[in-house]
């Protein structure tokens, strides 16, 4: 166990401490001894910064199951560090956020730890695993923590409804995730995603590959909210507001990121990976943004800007990948990485603005209590810090300058306009779809950008729409995590080139391994397309913002729950009302069917054997001759069979039974078997007796009256069985005609009186060669009688009954 | 020769349990099909003892006794049975 492995593990470890804290410490916020772990952490990552930016990596194994080749191995290069800088940093964050957001007095602050804490560990354990199977593993962590913190207000009706949704849609895609994995280890024969990279091309060839991709990519979209799975993250929005901040904005919605980013020089480079990838991140970027504009509730709009953000993110992270295409040459690549460049850029920045604002949010809620833009308005004077936040955090989303989404936004145009000079993958005649579609989604994220901030700041100030009386600023320990992300936006926004060398850099190299690049972030290219289509976008918003009374009318706005979701909700209605059905159809509670399944079954699988084996034979060698009074037993034993069905009468049918007994024990006799008719009488008699006596206890009014069913698919069913029998014992006869082996019954014979001393064979067998089997029968018929015993006797009246 | 006679006698004896169970299906009453059960049980001792001969073998001795004795319980049971509707009575005493 190194650092790397503790440091992993010691949330899940800290989560246990947690209700002692809060059961015992009463006095101080639990959130306090949280703090001082992701603190901790941040710190010790760090540590690690010189390490990867000098392109070293570190790699450590403990074994876990060895045998099935699953070990917990942390890896930490650029790229993981990166993340787990963001989830240690912004995760300090949010916990001193929510040590003043959350009441030490009224809310059950140990749940709210151990689950957050539980998240922390598992998505550190999802960044800086090598291993998949490990991977998976703290993946499902992470959507089981995040479910259990959107419910964390439980009695709500809507927190449990998105708890569920985000429960159903992540983990199924995790599901499928284990599947690509693995697929991944049929083709690699190793989980270790080092291992996998090493043997990129050979599995490149394999058709295992596109089901792979395919299954991966499935997880990863559905938690980085990608379209069409991207209808869980608005209502994961119940959740307390450091939760939305921390996993719906900064981590948990980035882990598709990380996995996509992850299995890029496993995948990368081919058309498949680039096409999908691309044209789902643009479409979710364009869908998201133009439905954030529809929202009227704070945290929805950020939502659905998540939503188009990530997207972005995913489209670059596609374009990227080509430069991985193998007939590049050196300087073509270059074009392609910036692509690359900006997904992780923009990751950063969407971090860091993305939880300033989300924190905002959370404080305009909690000072006002409410979120909804028609009743703010007027905070500007009231609330000038968070005002403040706000707009440094919009005009970053929106991608103005100074701020760092300017740059990466300047970035994602290049990228896009560098795609379309792409002449690989069909480029030449879709390219230019990415750009205009990228632009026009810009023009929506800088609507919805103005309309947050003048419908929230700007306007009347109507204290008679909020329930709290004095609405006043933030206390300050509120507000010192969205300063430092506020701060962090500007800093990035004014001295990119801080993190390129050091964190950007390294992740690059992870992601697209053997490439020659040169980093310079800079806010001034001179002028080009990317600045012009920016002048554009903040021309465009604000004719549409200004314009903003006439298209709000229209029904599309109006209507702001996703399409998508009437189809998540019928269809799961549908799935219940299905299987219920299904389940209806086949359990009717009637033994009867039940048989009929059993016995069709039996029918259909014989039967299909013998066909597909033609196994059918009739052999009469080896046929004894047939006496002549023979024939005339088994006319009457066949009409006595076939008479017992149409017999009306109860007693009647008893009497005919006994007559087929005694014909049993007849053939037993022709056939030389003294015991068995000795047996098989007295089973007989005491059958008949026994029926006798249960038809005593029959119902009075129908005693001995009953009359038998007829159906024809009974009919069907029943020649069927019986047809299938005769067969079988005809081919089986005629098998132990043609395999020539010697039955076993000749050494019974011979040894009887030799070894066992007694010279009725059937006897010797019973107790002697096969004892064992006699004993159990005779428990049988032990368990039969207390059975019997217990039926009668024990009826549960209360008092003593046996 | 013997064979052949004990066949010819087993065929009649076959012929005799088959008019038994005609007797058992068709009735009438109840009793009818008792007692054709009955028969059917004798006869079947009668089969049973020309089987050891035509087989040559004493093994199917005990049989014979022990038709005896259940033809016997069985008629008795759903003669009882058709009776008082019981086979066995639930209080010795009452009757």
């Amino acid at each position: 166990m190194t650092a790397l492995h503790w440091a992993t593990l010691s949330p899940f470890l800290l989560a246990i401490l947690i209700p002692f804290l809060y059961k015992y410490v009463r006095k101080i916020h639990t959130g306090w001894f949280v703090l001082l772990l992701p603190i901790t952490l941040f710190i010790l990552f760090l540590q690690y910064l010189p390490t990867t930016s000098s392109g070293l990596v570190v790699m450590e194994t403990i074994a876990w199951v060895p045998s099935l080749g699953i070990n917990f191995t942390v890896y930490l290069d650029g790229l993981s560090l990166l993340f787990a800088l963001l989830i240690t940093g912004i995760g300090a964050l949010v916990v001193l956020y929510s040590i003043y957001y959350l009441s030490n007095k009224t809310e059950s602050l140990n749940n709210f730890y151990v689950y957050l804490l539980m998240f922390m560990g598992a998505m550190l354990g999802v960044v800086i695993s090598d291993n998949l199977i490990v991977l998976y593993v703290f993946w499902e962590l992470t959507s089981l923590a995040s479910s259990l913190l959107i419910s964390y207000w439980f009695h709500r009706e809507k927190s449990t409804y998105g708890a569920q949704k985000s429960m159903l849609i992540t983990v199924f895609g995790g599901f499928g995730m284990l599947g690509g994995f693995s697929l991944l280890y049929v083709m690699t024969n190793t989980f270790s995603i080092r291992g996998i990279i090493e043997q990129a091309d050979v599995i490149a060839q394999n058709p295992l590959f596109i089901p792979a991709m395919l299954l991966v990519l499935l997880g990863a979209f559905t938690k980085s909210a990608q379209f069409p799975f991207h209808i869980w993250l608005p209502d994961a929005m119940e959740a307390p507001t450091p939760v939305s901040a921390y996993l719906h904005s900064a981590t948990m919605v980035k882990a598709g990121i990380y996995l996509v980013a992850r299995l890029t020089p496993v995948f990368g480079g081919v058309a498949e990976w680039f096409w999908i990838i691309s044209a789902v991140g643009l479409f979710t970027l364009l869908w998201g943004s133009v439905s954030a504009v529809r929202q009227k509730d704070l945290k929805s709009i950020l939502a659905f800007s998540t939503i188009s953000q990530l997207g972005l993110i995913m489209c670059l992270l596609g374009l990227g990948s080509a430069s991985l295409y193998s007939g590049f040459e050196g300087t073509e690549t270059i074009l392609f990485t910036t692509a690359t460049l900006a997904a992780i850029f923009h990751l950063i920045n969407h971090a860091t603005f993305k939880g300033s604002l989300f924190m905002t949010v959370g404080i305009i809620d909690h000072e006002t209590g409410t979120r909804d833009i028609r009743k703010l308005g007027g905070l500007m004077a009231i609330m000038p810090i968070t005002f403040t936040i706000s707009l440094v955090g919009l005009a970053a989303m929106a991608g103005l300058p100074p701020f760092n989404g300017f740059l990466s936004k300047e970035m994602f145009f290049t990228g896009l306009v560098n795609a379309t000079q792409l002449d690989i993958f069909n480029m030449q005649t879709w390219g230019f779809i990415f750009p205009i579609v990228g632009w026009v989604a810009s023009v929506f994220t800088f609507v919805y950008c103005l309309i947050m901030f003048f419908k929230t700041f700007f306007g009347k100030f109507k204290p008679e729409n909020f329930d709290v009386k004095h609405v006043h600023e933030a206390p300050i320990g509120m507000l010192i995590s969205p300063i430092i992300l506020g701060s962090l936006v500007i800093l990035i926004g004014f001295f990119p080139n801080l993190l390129t060398h050091s964190i950007i850099e390294p992740a690059i190299s992870a992601i697209l391994p053997d490439q020659r690049f040169y980093l310079d972030i800079y806010h001034w290219h001179g002028i080009n397309t990317e600045l012009l289509m920016t002048l554009g976008v903040i021309a465009f918003g604000t004719v549409i913002y200004l314009t903003a009374k006439k298209w709000m009318q229209l029904s599309i706005y109006l209507r702001e729950r996703d399409p998508l979701n009437y189809m998540y909700d019928n269809g799961l209605i549908g799935l219940i009302k299905g299987s219920t059905k299904v389940t209806q159809m086949q359990m009717t509670g009637l033994l009867r069917d039940y048989f009929a399944y059993m016995l069709t079954f039996f029918i259909l699988a014989i039967g299909y054997t013998f066909i597909r084996y033609e196994a059918f034979a009739i052999d009469t060698v080896n046929v004894a001759p047939i006496s002549p009074f023979m024939w005339i037993l088994v006319l009457i034993f066949i009409a006595a069979t076939l008479s017992v069905p149409f017999i009306h009468h109860r007693i009647s049918a008893v009497i005919v039974v006994g007559v087929i007994g005694f014909l049993i024990a007849l053939f037993f006799a022709v056939f030389s078997a003294p015991d068995l008719v000795l047996t098989q009488l007295l089973v007989e008699t005491v059958m008949v007796v026994l029926l006798l006596l249960a038809f005593y206890h029959l119902p009075e009014l129908r005693k001995e009256k009953f009359t038998p069913r007829f159906n024809g698919v009974n009919l069907i069913i029943s020649i069927g069985v019986g047809v299938l029998v005769t067969l079988t014992a005809l081919s089986s006869f005629a098998l132990s005609n043609q395999n020539g082996l010697q039955p076993i019954s000749d050494f019974f014979l011979e040894n009887a009186y030799k070894l066992a001393g007694g010279k009725n064979v059937v006897n010797v067998i019973l107790v002697d060669f096969r004892g064992i089997d006699t004993l159990l029968e005779v428990l049988v018929l032990g368990i039969a009688a207390l059975g019997v015993v217990t039926l009668i006797k024990l009826r549960m009246t209360g008092r003593e009954d046996v | 020769m013997l064979d052949t006679i004990l066949i010819t006698v087993l065929v009649m004896m076959s012929i005799s349990l088959l008019v038994c169970f005609i007797r058992v299906v068709i009735g009438p009453t109840m009793p009818d099909r008792v007692v054709a059960l009955d028969t059917f049980g004798i006869n079947l001792i009668g089969f049973i003892a020309l089987l050891m001969i035509l087989q040559r073998t004493s093994a199917y001795a005990e049989i014979i006794l022990v038709i005896g004795i259940l033809a016997f319980v069985g008629s008795i049971a759903l003669a009882k049975f058709l009776e008082r509707g019981v086979v066995i009575d639930r209080d010795r005493n009452s009757h």
